[in-house]
């Protein structure tokens, strides 16, 4: 006998409970501290603070341990409670000329003042997994040296000085804020960048590789990938000056593209570009790219109906806590509309047997 | 009681203002899609968010609540959203139709008719009618500021030419007041006709799609159709076999594997009322009043 | 610095006094001529506690305020910097405009939205010297059969309808009294 399903509320309560036991795993292995997430899993606390929108280490952490490893789903727990929080102010742009760098390298020049700078990257090792690492070590200490007091200008100012980069005019407007404004087209450079910052990793790199494979190529070259530390400063009205109030890990990608020119302008090299919280050099190369690609209208370039040329379909599908919710609604019931669509094929089906009918007795 | 951790109903006063301002410009142009901020909820987009934004910034402490999926105050997600409230709002809640001033709802309509005093708030998944005819927010927003909807039509006559007859059975597109073709969100088309005239306050949030939208009491409301193929809302051809209604929108239940079945109430609120007053359906337990 | 009257007057209990104020918005805007009680503001004369609670329930450093001749006095200001923070600006420019009728003309030049987005458009809170008798038949969107109404003159909104979807919306504020008149309503000298 069917007896319509209560008990809604006790499932809900149950599945939580056991979500949290299966989270904590075997009570047998010692638990993850923040800290170690924090300190171990650096990489995954980066792309949660990037997505978030949200710069706060620990917070980030907390959210990898409360949802298991899934990075959508750590994102989104920092998204959530990144929207509930008061807004003191903004504060003054990032000079990420002045970053202490700790990786530095551009493809487009042997050597520049400031010098290549490898850091801690992947690039160069060989991928064998390290069984080492399954015994807990130490690692071995890292060659040192003093840090290099001779600045490090931005590479693409080298050309600029020459004239070769296409010209970029300084503004103090306010960029609109995407997350306080609904989104509008036709979006402005300033606010696709915002979008593309906080996008999912994925869908950028997925569309910027499209890009060097033809759909909207731009003939991209790193001109220089930085990563490092920035002072953040705050105006202070009563004080009348600015004053640091932290700092924050960045990585920083600008791309030399394919120049343009006209009768009226000599040929140049045009930009790409993208900034990023935390050492995410994939996530900025990605953006920078695409960025450069949404560019085709106002550098004068065809549009090819290249996917990463489109504004409207990156920016709209570019957020992957908007994409998982939506796409994964559909576990959600939806027996009404599926017996709406019951009757119609039902009805249909029935008025079609009837034309057959008639048809055969004609 | 509330958890004091959090504003009443969660939102910040900032953010309710801006949907306030949003959802009195939507009752003044009625059937309109009105642009808001919308928020990143505690819950995931596509599961309510803007029925949620939209119901915790019409709550006030004396409202009682009701939240329905698929006409039933017991589906999963309906518990969660309702929780969601008790716990930041500190509201009463009830499953009575009649006793909540405030209602949210995913796909569907009660039967029972609404009164003055009540607001529904629809979740929304797809606020756009005309989204899956032009991808294009752009090209959307044009056609609807110059009124240019003949592609809807042409949607519908396709239909007709292939099928014999519209083949949309819900979110069926309607013409508010003679102006704004809107979509009522994914209620069965059986439900259209509860948009027209009805006399309680009717509000749409789409939370990923940044909307609201609104009906007015009483507004006009007509479902899209031709001629020679009149709109026409349809449900199961049986009655509940519960509790024996013959008007009420209903749920196919497959009961074993020999193709064994029966229809019950989706409202399982004016089912379960039907039933409290003594009515009996085909397969109603034995010894149910 | 404020002057210590301009301080006072605001919402008791902010997030539940704006809630039942909202109501009191929601349900005037939905059933346009209906009349509608709000308080929990206790404004500067000559701003009556209706239109002191509109303002405190819709208006922030978001919304651009036109105070018209009427309502532009220093007291009334601090007030409305003190709690709401709104820029003040032109009526051009303005998302909500407060006044008496008189004050607020000649409404044509308020903001009634573009094709695109009809909803960037004002918001007129017009302080009365009562909200009845009524002068003019209501009907439309919001309302069953007709609704009778007091409204500072007719022609005007007749006029305001006449551009629908585009237009501007009021609110009429008589002590705690609140009403409500979209663009949407067709209305009729009585």
């Amino acid at each position: 006998m069917y007896v319509a399903t209560k008990g809604g509320e006790r499932a809900i309560d149950a599945a939580h409970q056991w979500l949290a036991e299966e989270r904590r795993g075997s009570p047998s292995v010692p638990e993850l501290s923040i800290a170690q997430i924090r300190e171990q899993m650096t990489l995954a606390v980066n792309r949660v603070m990037a997505e978030g929108s949200l710069y706060d280490p620990d917070l980030a952490a907390l959210a990898i341990k409360q949802a298991r490893g899934d990075l959508i789903e750590a994102i989104f727990l920092i998204r959530a409670y990144r929207t509930t929080l008061p807004r003191f102010g903004a504060s003054a742009p990032v000079e990420t000329g002045g970053m202490a760098i700790t990786r530095r390298i551009s493809a487009t020049f042997k050597d520049a003042p400031g010098g290549q700078v490898l850091g801690p990257t992947f690039d160069y090792t060989h991928r064998l997994l390290d069984f080492k690492l399954m015994a807990e070590g130490a690692a071995q200490e890292a060659a040192r040296k003093p840090a290099d007091p001779e600045p490090a200008p931005h590479i693409l100012s080298l050309l600029d000085r020459d004239g070769l980069m296409e010209p970029l005019a300084a503004t103090d407007d306010t960029p609109r804020d995407l997350t306080r404004e609904p989104l509008e087209l036709p979006a402005d450079r300033p606010l696709r960048l915002q979008a593309l910052a906080r996008g999912d990793e994925g869908f950028l790199l997925s569309l910027a590789y499209s890009t060097q494979r033809g759909y909207g190529r731009t003939h991209a070259f790193v001109g220089e990938l930085r990563i490092g530390t920035c002072a953040v400063e705050m105006e202070i009205p009563e004080l009348g000056f600015a004053v640091e109030i932290g700092e924050i890990e960045l990585t920083e990608c600008e791309t030399v593209n394919q120049f343009t020119g006209s009768k009226t302008e000599p040929p140049q090299f045009t930009r790409g570009y993208g900034l990023v919280m935390g050492q995410s050099e994939r996530k900025a190369i990605s953006m920078s790219l695409v960025d450069r690609a949404l560019r085709w209208e106002e550098l004068g370039e065809e549009n090819t109906g290249a996917p990463a040329q489109d504004t409207e379909f990156v920016l709209y599908h570019a957020d992957n806590i908007q994409a998982t919710g939506f796409l994964e609604h559909i576990k959600l019931p939806h027996y009404v509309d599926f017996q709406s669509e019951l009757e119609l094929i039902r009805k249909l089906r029935r008025e079609a047997a009837g034309v057959q009918m008639r048809e055969a007795a004609e | 009681m509330t958890d004091a951790a959090y504003n009443f109903a969660y939102l910040d006063e900032a953010t309710k203002r801006m949907i306030r301002r949003a959802l009195l410009k939507g009752l003044a142009i009625p059937g309109y899609q009105v642009p808001f901020a919308s928020r990143e909820m505690p819950m995931p987009y596509g599961w309510g968010t803007g029925g949620v934004q939209v119901t915790a910034a019409c709550l006030t402490p004396g409202d009682t609540l009701k939240v329905i999926d698929q006409g039933a105050d017991d589906t999963t997600n309906a518990v969660s959203i309702r929780k969601f409230f008790e716990r930041t709002a500190g509201v009463a809640t009830t499953e009575r139709t009649a006793g909540a001033s405030v209602i949210q709802t995913r796909h569907r309509i009660p039967e029972k008719p609404l009164t003055e005093g009540q607001i529904l708030v629809y979740q929304v998944p797809i606020p756009e009618p005309l989204r899956f005819l032009e991808p294009r927010e752009s090209e959307t927003r044009r056609m609807h500021a110059l009124e240019e909807y003949g592609l809807m039509h042409v949607k519908l006559y396709e239909d007709v030419a292939r099928h014999g007859a519209i083949a949309t059975s819900y979110a069926y597109p309607v013409r508010v007041e003679g102006r704004y073709v809107m979509d009522p969100s994914p209620i069965p088309k059986f439900d259209n006709p509860k948009l027209s005239g009805m006399a309680a306050i009717q509000l749409f949030g789409a939370g990923r799609e940044q909307r609201v939208y609104a009906l007015p009491p009483y507004s006009r409301v007509v479902s899209l159709d031709f001629e020679d193929h009149p709109f026409e809302p349809t449900k199961a051809d049986h009655d509940c076999d519960l509790c024996g209604a013959s008007a009420s929108y209903l749920d196919e239940v497959i009961t074993d594997d020999a193709g064994g079945r029966m229809f019950v109430c989706s409202d399982t609120d004016y089912c379960a009322g039907r039933r409290a007053a003594g009515q009996r359906g085909r397969l109603a337990p034995e010894g149910e009043a | 610095m404020a002057a210590p009257a301009a301080l006072a007057g605001g919402f008791a209990r902010p997030a539940e006094d704006a809630a039942r104020a909202f109501r009191a918005c929601l349900e005037a805007m939905a059933r346009p001529g209906r009349i509608e009680q709000i308080r929990g503001a206790e404004p500067p004369a000559p701003l009556s506690v209706a239109a002191g609670s509109v303002l405190l329930t819709l208006v922030d450093d978001t919304t651009p305020l036109f105070l018209a001749p009427s309502h532009d006095r220093p007291e009334i200001r601090e007030w409305i910097a003190f709690h709401c923070a709104a820029p003040l600006v032109p009526a051009e420019d303005a998302a909500v405009a407060l006044g008496s009728w008189e004050a607020l003309h000649p409404a044509g030049r308020f903001r009634t939205g573009t094709p695109d987005y009809p909803d960037r458009s004002a918001t007129l809170i017009v302080e009365m010297p009562a909200l009845t008798p009524p002068n003019a038949r209501l009907t439309g969107p919001g309302i069953e059969t007709a609704h009778e109404a007091r409204l500072p003159e007719i022609a005007a909104f007749q006029e305001n309808r006449v551009g629908f979807p585009l237009g501007f919306d009021c609110y009429f504020t008589s002590g705690s009294g609140l009403a409500a008149l979209p663009r949407s309503t067709h209305v009729e000298a009585l």
